[in-house]
Parts: structure tokens; sequence; C-alpha cells
């Protein structure tokens, strides 16, 4: 059974279509990739998938249950992680409170426990903190643990996010654009990150991205994206070599 | 012979420096512990000594607070007082501390490793206490004002998390604070005075003290009631909504107090038992510090901070932002009433004007002068304009001008306040601050 089922997803902004009649079928395990030019309407897709937007019309099922309505935190806390594209960190917490405030979800303490200080409180405390260090090792970023993260250089905030959206435990993890901004040195790094975390913790991810070598290396599955339509979809070698692709990327060629 | 020519050296660097260097460095070696026993070393000499040497120097009696409303008053005692500070308060509070750092440290050494950390901190401000307690016995103006600071203090914290945790802007806490003033003033009032409007009390008298933690509790409640109406509205979205709702809720609050006759209307109202005594007021401070202290470094407190960097992270990271919102909000009015309540049994009166613009522009600017998202920002944003505000009363409306000017000060050169963003932990404020083997 697929995990995430996206069936005729369609999203307006006032008059402005976003997103048409957008589908999905994802099976567990696989890397998928979402490409198209800017302003197709990727990262609509992904707030639209983590309930960030309420689709105009559509159905989206993950496993069984339909997402459509939810609030984002329960979506996030159901299996469904993400990063953004243009990082969304905190920046006056600390590397180490982030990926522990992931675990919100998970906090069995309640308020007396948050007021008073409890035995048990202490405990989980203590059970996300070895869990977020085990996650800042995985990601090499533990000896920022402390820090603040908004001095942080680029790089090790990208990672912050990821070992942050890890810690929520997701069955699904979408990755919006995990490269921008990245030198092609931090990029080789990035693609190898991102197949350890799926081969170490069985992740199924979901990615946008603009840099054709990621998403050529990285997924086994290519959705192409104009105007909230999809207009091309197949494995790597297929969307390369497919011509609306290379004319929603490069433009048409102009008869003389 | 290397041992001495290192120590010479030592002696000739240290001969260079400064004597201010040199002090400091010398009390660089004080931990807390011995800093209180300074305090309470002063406060005694005070008690056995401080009228007659008062007397002595010209003043009319001992200085209330450190003598600096003489500067206002009158000038020409300016240098009687300043001996008075000197020899009564500053010398033996820094040679003591200094004389008896050695042991301290080892103590402050012993109480951190050997027992838990509460019980170090209890130790602690049991000192701090008896400090201030004797402090305060040598007139009743000290022993309000210590209340008064110890009350500022649980406002500003309380509102420095919504402000400053949470990063909403509200205005509501005089509002808060008059709920919970009038509320457990009803209660007490009603259930154990003998007053004309209430009635003869419906619980013997006797029991009142005892109750009167329940009272406040409930006064409390009374004001996270109130936050709730606020909050629901103005949760919605993000932004000043907060702002112009909760300052509207401050003056409804007020002018409703106003137009109920039956406890006292614009007259206010009396009759309250002064039950809330410099120990009383002591404790709940220190009840309220720690469990914001417990809340603000759990997950859960933390999430708000999490919900006033970004909103929309902290949804998609399964955080529960509405529900954070609201408990932080709603936590926060807890104490407003609380603090409150207390304000209303130092006094035994209140009326609704007290609780109106000024107060909260006084709260807004500990806030804000001590830090954000600061647990020792707020307690000292509170004590220092508290003492402030009490110190430059002669000036009467003058003060309005002078505090204005301070605060655009602090704000042009510490934009977030004094002390902001730093979490400081008991274990590090309380440790020795010189290790008894440094020879490992």
């Amino acid at each position: 059974m697929a995990l995430l089922q996206v069936k005729n997803l369609t999203q307006y902004f006032g008059g402005l279509r976003a997103v048409h009649n957008y589908n999905l079928d994802f099976e567990p395990g696989k890397i998928r990739g979402l490409i198209g030019p800017n302003g197709a309407g990727k990262t609509t897709i992904f707030n639209l998938i983590t309930g960030i937007y309420t689709p105009t019309s559509g159905e989206i099922i993950f496993e069984g249950k339909d997402l459509v309505g939810l609030p984002p935190h329960e979506i996030a806390a159901g299996g469904i992680a993400r990063t953004f594209q243009n990082l969304r960190l905190w920046r006056h917490v600390t590397v180490l409170d982030h990926v522990k405030l992931a675990c919100y979800s998970r906090i069995g303490y309640g308020l007396i426990g948050a007021f008073f200080g409890t035995a048990r409180r202490h405990r989980q405390e203590e059970e996300f903190k070895e869990k977020a260090l085990s996650l800042l090792e995985m990601f090499g970023i533990s000896r920022y643990a402390g820090q603040v993260v908004s001095g942080l250089p680029y790089g090790v905030q990208r990672r912050v996010e990821m070992a942050r959206a890890l810690a929520i435990e997701p069955k699904l993890l979408f990755l919006d654009e995990p490269t921008a901004g990245m030198n092609p040195e931090e990029l080789v790094t990035m693609i190898d990150v991102i197949r350890r975390i799926r081969e170490e913790l069985g992740l199924t991810i979901f990615l946008i991205e603009h840099r054709m070598k990621v998403v050529m290396e990285l997924c086994q599955t290519i959705q192409t994206l104009e105007f909230g339509e999809i207009i091309a979809e197949g494995t790597p070698d297929e969307i390369q070599n497919n011509p609306r692709v290379i004319e929603a990327y490069l433009g048409k060629e102009v008869e003389v | 012979m290397r041992m001495r020519k290192s120590s010479e050296q030592a002696a000739e660097t240290t001969a260079r420096e400064p004597l201010l260097a040199r002090v400091r460095a010398q009390l660089k070696q004080v931990p807390a512990l011995g800093w209180l026993l300074g305090a309470l070393a002063a406060t005694i000499i005070e008690q056995a000594v401080g009228y007659p040497l008062a007397r002595g120097l010209g003043l009319s009696g001992i200085p209330g607070l450190f003598g600096l409303r003489i500067i206002f008053t009158k000038p020409l005692l300016i240098p009687s007082a300043l001996t008075y500070i000197l020899v009564v308060y500053l010398l033996p509070a820094l040679v003591i501390a200094r004389l008896s750092s050695p042991l301290t440290n080892r103590l402050a050494g012993l109480l951190l490793d050997r027992l838990p950390v509460w019980i170090s901190t209890v130790v602690h401000l049991g000192i701090l206490y008896a400090a201030l307690h004797l402090w305060g016995r040598v007139n009743d103006y000290r022993v309000l004002v210590l209340s008064f600071i110890f009350i500022a203090v649980m406002l500003t914290l309380s509102l420095n998390l919504v402000n400053g945790y949470m990063g909403e802007f509200s205005c509501s806490h005089p509002g808060f604070m008059a709920l919970g003033a009038y509320a457990s003033s009803i209660l007490t009032i009603l259930f154990f005075v003998n007053d004309d409007v209430f009635g003869a009390p419906l619980l013997p008298p006797f029991l009142g003290p005892f109750m009167f933690p329940i009272a406040l509790i409930l006064g409390g409640f009374v004001s996270s009631l109130g936050a709730l109406v606020v909050a629901i509205p103005s949760f919605r979205t993000r932004g000043d909504y907060l702002a112009i709702i909760s300052l509207a809720f401050t003056f409804i609050v007020k002018s409703l107090i106003e137009n109920l006759e039956i406890i006292g209307g614009p007259r206010g109202l009396m009759n309250q038992p002064k039950w809330a005594v410099l120990p009383v007021v002591f404790t709940w401070m220190v009840i309220c510090i720690w469990i914001i202290y417990n809340f603000t470094r759990s997950t859960l407190g933390k999430a708000s901070c999490a919900v006033r960097d970004n909103e929309t992270a902290a949804d998609a990271m399964t955080i529960n932002t509405k529900r954070t919102k609201m408990v932080t909000f709603l936590f926060a009015a807890f104490w407003a009433g609380v603090a409150g309540g207390l304000f209303a049994h130092v006094i035994g009166y209140i009326n609704p004007s007290t609780f109106g613009v000024l107060k909260l522009s006084e709260v807004l600017a500990m806030v804000y002068l001590g830090g954000l998202n600061s647990i020792v920002g707020s307690i000292a944003g509170a004590v220092g304009l508290q003492f402030l505000m009490e110190t430059l009363r002669p000036l009467a409306l003058l003060k309005w001008i002078v505090i204005p000017v301070l605060l655009i000060i602090v704000m042009i050169r510490r934009p977030a306040g004094l002390i902001s963003f730093t979490e400081v932990k008991i274990e590090n404020l309380l440790k020795p601050r010189q290790a008894p083997k440094e020879d490992r």
C-alpha cells in the first residue's frame, strides 16, 4: 500500500491557480524528486501536504488517514517531517534545544511536570537530550550543541534543520531544496548525508531540488511541475530526455 | 627558589595594577554564600550601632534607603550619609565576605557536592531572607519597599513570559493584577473580616492566615480566566492584535471595578487583613521564580520561544502552537493575579486607579530594562527600577522624566535590555568561586 497518496490536489490563491490536479502515489522506502522552474508550485505542494495551507480541493491520504484539515502539528506528529527552503530556525534557541523541541509531541509529563520539575520530567528530558545528541552526532554537529543558531555557519544551520526534522521520528521526510546556497563541496556532503539517513533510518524522502545533479543522483522517480501541473513523471533518465521538461527549463526553440 | 621568584613576580604585577583592579581580584574569590554572609553581618552591625552612629553623623535617624533620598531632600547631609553607608554596609560587607571566603567557598562546595541543589538554594535563600529581614526591622518603610520589590519581581517575571519568552506584546498585566487583587480581597474579607458591606465573617478569623494562600491562588485563577477572554480573540493571528486587545482589557477591568458599587467603586476596597507580611511575600516570590524557572527550562516551556522565533517552523515540528500560547499567557496571568492579591494584602487597601496605565508602564519598563527572555534580567529590572522609583520619590513628578530618560539610554545601548537571552543556572550562581583543591 502506498504510504502517501494525493489525489487531484488543487489550490487557488484568490484567482491564481497555484496547484492543479496534482497526484502522487508514494511507496515507502523511496526517494522521490519534485522539480520545476521557479514559481511552479513545488513548495506550495509541500505546504499543502504538511497542513500549512488547506487545499481548495483534493485528498491527501497518509497511511490510510485523511490529512486534509488537520493542523500542521498533528500532521507532523503523525510522521511527516520537513525542512524549509529558506531556513526557519529559532534564532534565540540553542542547537540542542532545536532538536529537543521537535520531540514535543512525545512529551508525557504535562504541565505539572513543567511547573514543578517532577522525576518523570527529568527522566524524559534526559531521554530527549540523549536522542538529540545522537542525532547531532550523526550530522557531525554535536560540538555546536550549546550554541545559539543565529551565529552558526550556513552549512551547520542546514544540518540543524535536518536533525530537528529527524527528531520527530518521521516516516516521511520532506526536504525543500536542501542544497540551496551550498558550494559544490558542501553539496557532495549533503548528498551523502541524505543517502545515509535514508539507509540508516529507513526513511522515505520527498525532495524538492533545483540542482539536477542532486536529483539525478538521489531520486528513483522524479516529477516535473510547471504552472502547478505535472508535465512529466519518470526515472531520472526519462526526465532528462523528456522534451517537455527541457522546454520548461530551457524555453522553446523559436522558429525563424 | 622557583616558588619565591614566581610569588615575587606576582607581587610585582599586583603592585603595578591599580587599587580597584586589585580589590576586584580579591573579591572575585568570594562565592554567593560569602556575599550573603557579608550582607547579613552588615545588617547586624546596623542593628547594633546604626542609630547612635547616624545621630553622631548628624542624620535624623538611620537612612531608610541607603541614604539615597537624602540627595534630594537634604543635600548638605550627603557626606554623612556616605560615611554611614561606608562604615555600616560597604566596609563590613566587603571585609567579612573576603575574610570568610575560604570558609564559605568550602561550605558552598560541600553543599553543592554532597546535597541536592535545592538544599543549597534554600540555605542561600534563608541567609538572604535573614539579611533582608534584619534590614527591614529598622523601620516599616523598608518593609514596605521590600514587599513592593518582591511583588514587582513577580509581575515583571510573569510579563516577561509573554513579552519576552513568547514574543507577544501584552498590556493587560495591570488588569490581571486588579482581577487577582480584587478576587482575593473579596474572598478574605467575605470569609474572615467583619465588614460593613460583606457582613460578619463566614469562618473563624483565626483560620484566615492559613487560608490566605488559597485565596491568592483563587485570585490567580480569576486572572487566568480574564486572560482566556483576551487570548481567545487575539491568538488567532500574530502581531499587534494582542497589544490592542490587552490594552482595552486593562481599561475594561478598571472601569468595570469603578462601576461596581458593592466593591467600593472608584473609592476602592479596604479592610483587607494585612496577612502579606514580609516572609509571606518573600516566600511567594521564591515560589513564583522557582516555578517560572522550571517552566522556562522544560521543553514544554521552551516551545513558546520556538513559537516566538518562527511559528510556522514550530508548527511543522509538532509543537501545538495554540496550546503553547494559551498556556504561557494564562500562566503569566495567574502570577500577575497572585502578585495583585499580595499587593492588596500588603497595604490593606486597593482602588481601581492603581491598576491603570501608570502601573502598565512601570511593569513594561521593568521587563524591557531588565532584559527579555531572562529570569535574572527580570529580577534585576524589577529590583532596580522599583528601588529607583522609591529613591526618586522626593522628585515627585520629575521622577517620570528621569526614569524614561534612563530607559531610552538603556534601549539605545542595549535594545533587548540589560541582561537578555541569558540563562543563569542556579548551580553556577551558588558554586564556590575558588576551587578548594587547586593542586591537581
